[in-house]
């Protein structure tokens, strides 16, 4: 059978699964932890404890502020040390809250048991008032309100679930594990999303490099009605939402418009979890799988983090940092940034930590544009790369908005197959923002 | 074969006359009376369109001071009070004297004082280097090296320092235009006047972290303890955010701030040696004595 894929451009990176052999299992547990504020797309949550205060695990700890923000909750039991700024992943101190860890002591109201609870008992509103409450955002890395995404606006509809088990980005694991360990859940979650939506039908997309993972969902099949499970060709970029809707759908979502256009919505794996955990057991979002890999590590590991752990103790996890060691990223190495220092804490959105070599992370040198367009083959959005990264360095803003900058879903697929080495993805981004702020200003 | 020369040269004449008379007449009906001082104004401007006025041009602001018919607000950095003393009398008004402006940076981390944490590879470009990372050498709010500023310089008046990796402003070129100003993502460079004999303090920081932070990352960073302010018998000094900022048209340049900065972070440009009067200070110390 012809395996489904999306047509348009797409690359085929180095797999590296190095990690995929290996169960997750839990982290031990911080001396301290760090949660920042702001660990999702929008408003920064705002503190509602206070110094000093106890903190119970599961406990409420930031309040999310604005329609687009989300709760934030205490990972651990223990002493809030402080609340001031540190350094998170992106590279700038920004506000989070301190705290030193003493024993486990989990809120009452969370069920701890690994008893699966299939029956969904609540209706639409109360479960996307229990998402909000849990304060879930996207766990791909995307890291938008889980909330926000599941109210479908005034005047659309929506008709599918699609659920992203694809993890296309070369080295990451941690959804695959997730479906194999956590099948049952991701299901139910499923379920429960397609029942907030009040949609019958619902699609799970795994890559085809998965079959132990496509032949389990497709076994558990049967006890869920409504859930199809979709195996799809390997390609980067499929993960991204309009690629898998295109995948599996073949529908296309216009340019410059969300994907409830075409009446879908696309939620990742882990957020699908994170949903059962919420909804089912009580249990809000305080700890995620992390893939730990790199190729000179010593034990690439899956690994069941509590949000705000520091980056360095689940390196010293996986066998500590290798001293060949060059870059540390935080995602996945196509679309994931380089960590500026191993101390910044685990955020939700964090799915992967790549540690790479000299050799892997130095950058090619660059050559002349020699207009081979193999960027405008590769690229999924149809764009023409080369051209948008000339005009970002020539500084013709207003031309690289007609050449549909915005549309860029930043994968990474042209500077990856410029045989120049061109940094066609670094000025197509200067573009994108500066296009975002002329856009912003006419706005107003 | 002559009488056909004749013909074609006589035609084309005939033509040539018409053509001029039509043409006369439409240059008449047509005339767009243009203010002759405009160019006058334009051609003693500079003619480096660097919008250093704020206006689109040399041709642009030339006409607006004559639009406007007065020189309020209207000021070109490049030529100065004298080129408005020259402009004044064509549209007969007197020119504003306004103190002579110089981009200075407000910030010294240099490899020196603040050592690299990480190294950034990538496109040159300070404004995408602002978005992705702190800067190398941790300070979210200090140069980050990759010469925005130097490209956007339509003088030469700027270059880097690959010795210190930041960037250096040429006192004699640099003509306050202000374009490096707004190329800097971080709003490190200010300008502020050119001070009596060239001479001015400023404090050549721009970070708002508290101080311990603050000094980790940069040796020679303001770390906001205040000893400036308290110094300053003239108000010239004010602390907001943990970073000192010298009020030019407060400040006597009496350089009392520079001596009682734990950090050096104030900076005095074109002062003669400081010796003789630390010299000084000490004698007087021991005659106290």
């Amino acid at each position: 059978m012809l395996l489904k894929t999306f047509t348009l451009g797409g690359i085929h990176p180095e797999e590296n699964k190095i990690s995929s052999g290996s169960p997750i299992r839990p982290a031990s547990l911080p001396g301290t932890v760090t949660v920042p504020l702001a660990q999702h797309i929008g408003t920064p949550a705002e503190p509602v404890v206070a110094k000093g205060d106890k903190v119970k695990v599961g406990q409420l700890i930031g309040k999310g502020q604005a329609f687009i923000s989300a709760n934030v909750h205490s990972p651990v039991s223990g002493t809030i040390l402080k609340i001031d700024d540190f350094m998170d992943s992106s590279g700038y101190r920004k506000r989070a809250v301190q705290i030193t860890t003493e024993g486990d002591e989990w809120l009452e109201t969370i069920d701890r048991s690994e008893a699966l609870r299939e029956d969904i008992t609540l209706t639409r509103e109360e479960i996307v008032a229990r998402i909000k409450e849990a304060g879930i955002v996207g766990m791909g890395g995307a890291t938008f309100p889980t909330h926000v995404k599941m109210i479908v606006p005034e005047g659309k509809k929506a008709e599918c679930l699609i659920i992203n088990g694809v993890e296309c980005e070369p080295f990451l694991t941690s959804d695959h594990r997730l479906m194999l360990e956590k099948g049952a859940e991701v299901m139910v979650g499923t379920r429960i999303l397609m029942t907030a939506l009040g949609v019958n039908q619902g699609y799970i997309g795994i890559e085809n490099n998965k079959p132990d993972a496509i032949s389990l969902m497709q076994g558990l099949c049967n006890r869920f009605p409504g859930i199809e499970i979709v195996p799809l060709k390997v390609k980067y970029p499929q993960g991204g939402e309009k690629q898998l809707i295109k995948a599996i759908l073949n529908r296309e979502v216009p340019s410059g418009k969300l994907p409830i256009e075409t009446g879908c919505v696309v939620q990742n794996v882990g957020t699908a979890v994170a949903v059962y955990d919420a909804v089912q057991k009580n249990k809000p979002l305080i700890e995620r799988v992390v893939t730990v890999t790199g190729k000179s590590l010593k034990s690439p590991c899956n690994l069941l983090v509590r949000i705000g752990t520091p980056v360095s103790l689940l390196l010293e996890e996986a066998g500590g940092l290798p001293e060949d060691a060059c870059k540390i990223i935080n995602g996945g190495p196509m679309m994931g940034k380089a960590l500026g220092s191993a101390d910044i804490p685990v955020i939700k959105g964090m799915s992967g930590l790549v540690v790479m070599d000299v050799r892997d992370a130095k950058r090619p040198r660059v050559y002349h544009c020699i207009r081979c367009a193999r960027c405008t083959v590769a690229c999924p959005m149809g764009l023409a790369p080369y051209l948008i990264a000339q005009m970002a360095e020539s500084h013709l803003e207003a031309h690289a908005e007609e050449e549909r900058v915005m549309d860029c879903i930043e994968c990474g697929s042209c500077s990856f197959t410029c045989p120049s080495g061109r940094p066609l993805l670094d000025n197509i981004r200067i573009a994108k923002s500066k296009v975002g702020q002329l856009m912003r200003t006419r706005a107003k | 074969m002559s009488t056909t020369l004749i013909f074609v040269v006589a035609t084309l004449s005939i033509l040539g006359v018409i053509s001029a008379v039509i043409l006369f007449f439409i240059a008449q009906k047509f005339k767009v009376i243009e203010d002759p001082r405009i160019d006058m104004i334009s051609e003693i401007l500079p003619a480096a369109n660097c919008g250093g006025c704020g206006y689109a041009g040399c041709r642009n602001f030339a006409e607006s001071i004559v639009k406007n018919e007065s020189l309020d607000n209207m000021f070109c950095p490049v030529g100065g009070n004298d080129l408005l003393k020259l402009i004044g009398p064509i549209i007969g008004k007197d020119a504003v004297e306004k103190d002579p402006m110089i981009a200075v940076l407000r910030c010294n981390g240099t490899l020196v004082h603040a050592p690299i944490k990480t190294s950034y590879e990538g496109i040159s470009s300070c404004f995408f280097m602002h978005s992705l990372h702190s800067g190398d050498n941790g300070c979210p709010h200090g140069c980050l090296g990759g010469g925005d500023c130097v490209l956007v310089c339509t003088f030469g008046a700027m270059f880097m320092d690959p010795e210190t990796g930041l960037p250096v402003i040429v006192q004699d070129k640099c003509v306050a235009c202000g374009a490096c100003v707004k190329a800097c993502p971080r709003k490190i460079i200010e300008l502020r006047p050119k001070g009596k004999k060239d001479r001015r303090i400023f404090v050549s920081c721009v970070n708002k972290e508290k101080g311990a932070i603050a000094k980790k990352n940069c040796e020679v960073a303001c770390i906001g303890c205040g000893k400036c302010v308290k110094e300053c018998k003239f108000e010239a000094i004010s602390m907001e955010n943990n970073l000192a900022y010298i009020h030019a048209e407060k400040c006597t340049l009496c350089r009392k701030c520079v001596a009682v900065c734990p950090t050096n972070a104030i900076w005095e440009v074109n002062f003669p040696e400081r010796k003789k009067q630390s010299n000084d200070a000490e004698t007087n110390e021991v005659s106290g004595q």
